[in-house]
């Protein structure tokens, strides 16, 4: 059992250890959101207007809660930074692999679905700090920071992260080049978070791609970032409670969705996910 | 003779339709260095990945410390320690990080890691670079880093394909100066693959692998003995004549390799002198020398090691040609 947690952890640290030396890749989960939010945020925020606007008829003061485009990506972006670090962190895999550090791990005396459980809290931990840098571009978005925000995005943005990154080493250990990973980027990781409702309103959308974003898992993970950072915004509870009317939150089956809904979906289909790791991992030769 | 700590029986590695191992039975007793010698794609890779269980044989099998490699994999990983032939560390670690990782993976206590390593490192000395990323590395400083690790557990059977290859002869000559040593204070058994004959005389037994298989399997001396006493090498004006009026006129087997004719005698110092004073033909050039393991692979399989490399060049250029796309490792 100790040798066990030993391993876990020293498999994270190895992770964790790799990152923090790879500057180029910092820089660039710092880079990448800045260049979004200016170019798409600046972009767009004029042309859509507010997104939130209480009717006249409404108890609510006119301009309540009113949400620029900007306020509203801003937790899309750091959705978007967790979710490319857990599907690089999980693939990442192949990488050992390709250099040949995979097979010392592979050679060693300890279970294999325990390596694929280290890798992927490595790669989970790694995206959530990834994530947490987003923050530091609050201002820049007219995002309010407070201590309760960050302190109830952390958990969040972890789970999201494990269950991505469960996803990423599932699919790594079947893949045998590294070539395959950039098949992996086009064909599973964009559509998955541009279909995620990370950067559009999730409102008069066509059938069939409402549909995509319903099933897509990553949904769920976006969804409570952006619950949470509105909420942090002083948004009015009347209308946080009416979300999904603006296209600002999920609706499953004509229900607005719980920041605990989404907790339930998204840590179902990491514990799904990681099953699945552990067992694909455990197979290879 | 004590019980073998590895025990190979016809065992057998397919891919496809391909037998790269072909029914190879052999035995290693506790404490021996044992060297697999061979050319490019003789199997010696593929037999060691069997033998450490990263790859499960198609037919046969295989004991290691008393331990089958497909059905108790736990235990045979516990009492081996493997030096890839491809590089195997962590380059964004420090030497002392990969050294750490590797302990944590084998089960070594807090206590035995600081124990434990800094031995080895003093052994590989590599002490001082202890704190440097091993991107900053030698080849050769990664190599030992490499065997240092692979005996940081321990081991009862230490696996080294290829050891020395790509390193210049004085690291090389270092290397070998660990790697005997080594036997003497750890007493492990060491199971070695090459492709440089010099290096297989290091070893107690030799095991000749062509195509698969094992053509012949003893001790350097013995083998070299197989091929008689001292290798005579002569070129002459007319080769095909002189090849068969040498056999006939000193009762020698010659054999043709390429613009030279070889054969063995007992005593060369004795015989040149005779040879010069009696042979018709014009001699061009003539030398003596003592048998080599490369002698006993031509004696075996009409090739010499070089030779036997040139032709798998040429396979995997024709595979690359036929475009026959083979699933990597
Ligand atoms: N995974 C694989 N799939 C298909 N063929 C393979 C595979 N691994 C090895 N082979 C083939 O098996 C043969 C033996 O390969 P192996 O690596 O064991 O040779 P080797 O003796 O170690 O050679 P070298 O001296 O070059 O390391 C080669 O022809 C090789 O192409
Ligand atoms: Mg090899």
């Amino acid at each position: 059992m100790w040798h066990t947690l030993q391993t876990v952890y020293i498999i994270w640290k190895r992770d964790v250890k790799r990152w923090w030396r790879d500057k180029p890749r910092i820089i660039g989960a710092l880079t990448f959101p800045v260049i979004f939010l200016v170019v798409f945020g600046n972009g767009l925020s004029g042309a859509m207007g507010p997104l939130v606007q209480p009717q006249a008829a409404s108890a609510l003061p006119v301009g309540a809660g009113a949400v620029d485009y900007k306020q509203f990506i801003f937790p899309g972006i750091i959705a978007m930074n967790v979710f490319f670090a857990s599907i690089f962190g999980g693939i990442s895999v192949v990488f050992d692999r390709e250099f040949g550090i995979l097979k010392e791990v592979l050679v060693a005396p300890i279970s294999r679905g325990v390596v694929a459980l280290g890798k992927t809290l490595g790669g989970a931990s790694v995206a959530t700090v990834q994530g947490t840098l987003v923050l530091l571009i609050a201002p820049l978005a007219g995002v309010k920071l407070t201590l309760g925000m960050v302190v109830r995005l952390w958990p969040l943005m972890f789970l999201g992260a494990f269950a991505m990154t469960s996803m990423g080493v599932a699919l790594g250990s079947r893949m045998r080049s590294v070539e395959g990973f950039q098949a992996i980027n086009q064909f599973i990781a964009f559509p998955m978070i541009f279909l995620s409702g990370a950067f559009f309103p999730l409102r008069n959308l066509p059938a069939w791609m409402e549909f995509i974003v319903k099933v897509n898992p990553a949904s769920y993970a976006v969804d409570p970032l952006r619950r949470v950072v509105l909420e942090a915004q002083g948004m009015p509870p009347a209308i946080l409670d009416r979300l999904a009317e603006f296209g600002l939150g999920l609706e499953l089956f004509g229900r607005q969705l719980t920041i605990w809904h989404n907790v339930l979906i998204v840590v179902s289909f990491g514990i799904l996910m990681n099953v699945l790791a552990m067992y694909l991992f455990s197979r290879q030769d | 003779m004590s019980t073998p700590i590895i025990l190979v029986d016809n065992l057998t590695k397919r891919f496809g339709d391909f037998t790269a191992v072909d029914h190879v039975s052999f035995e290693v007793q506790p404490g021996e260095i044992f060297a697999f010698l061979g050319p490019n794609g003789a199997g010696k890779t593929t037999t060691i990945s069997m033998l450490v269980t990263l790859m499960r044989p198609t037919e046969g099998r295989a004991l290691l410390a008393g331990h089958d490699v497909v059905r108790e994999q736990g235990a045979v990983r516990r009492s081996i320690g493997i030096v890839f032939q491809e590089p195997s560390l962590d380059d964004r670690l420090t030497a002392l990080e990969n050294l750490e990782f590797h302990a944590v993976l084998y089960g070594l206590s807090a206590a035995e890691r600081r124990r434990r390593i800094p031995q080895v490192l003093e052994m590989v000395q590599l002490a001082d670079r202890a704190n440097d990323l091993v991107e900053r590395f030698s080849g050769g400083m990664k190599r030992r880093l490499e065997i240092a690790r692979g005996l940081l557990h321990t081991p009862r059977v230490l696996f080294l394909d290829e050891p020395t290859i790509g390193l210049d002869p004085q690291t090389r000559r270092h290397m070998w100066d660990y790697i005997l040593g080594l036997r003497e204070r750890e007493g492990i058994t060491i199971f070695m693959t090459t492709h440089y004959m010099e290096e297989a005389e290091f070893a107690d037994r030799v095991a000749i692998m062509d195509h698969g298989r094992i053509a012949a399997l003893d001790t350097p001396e013995a083998l070299k003995r197989q091929v008689g006493g001292d290798v005579i090498t002569v070129r002459t004006t007319d080769m095909e004549k002189d090849a068969a009026c040498i056999e006939e006129q000193f009762g020698v087997k010659v054999q043709r390799y390429k613009d030279e004719l070889r054969f063995e005698v007992e005593n060369g110092e004795v015989f040149i002198p005779r040879f010069v004073r009696e042979f018709p033909g014009t001699i061009l050039t003539i030398s003596l020398r003592r048998p080599t393991l490369d002698d006993v692979f031509l004696k075996l399989t009409g090739r010499t090691i070089r030779d036997a490399e040139l032709d798998e060049k040429d396979l995997q250029r024709y595979r690359l040609r036929s475009r026959v796309v083979r699933p990597r490792r």
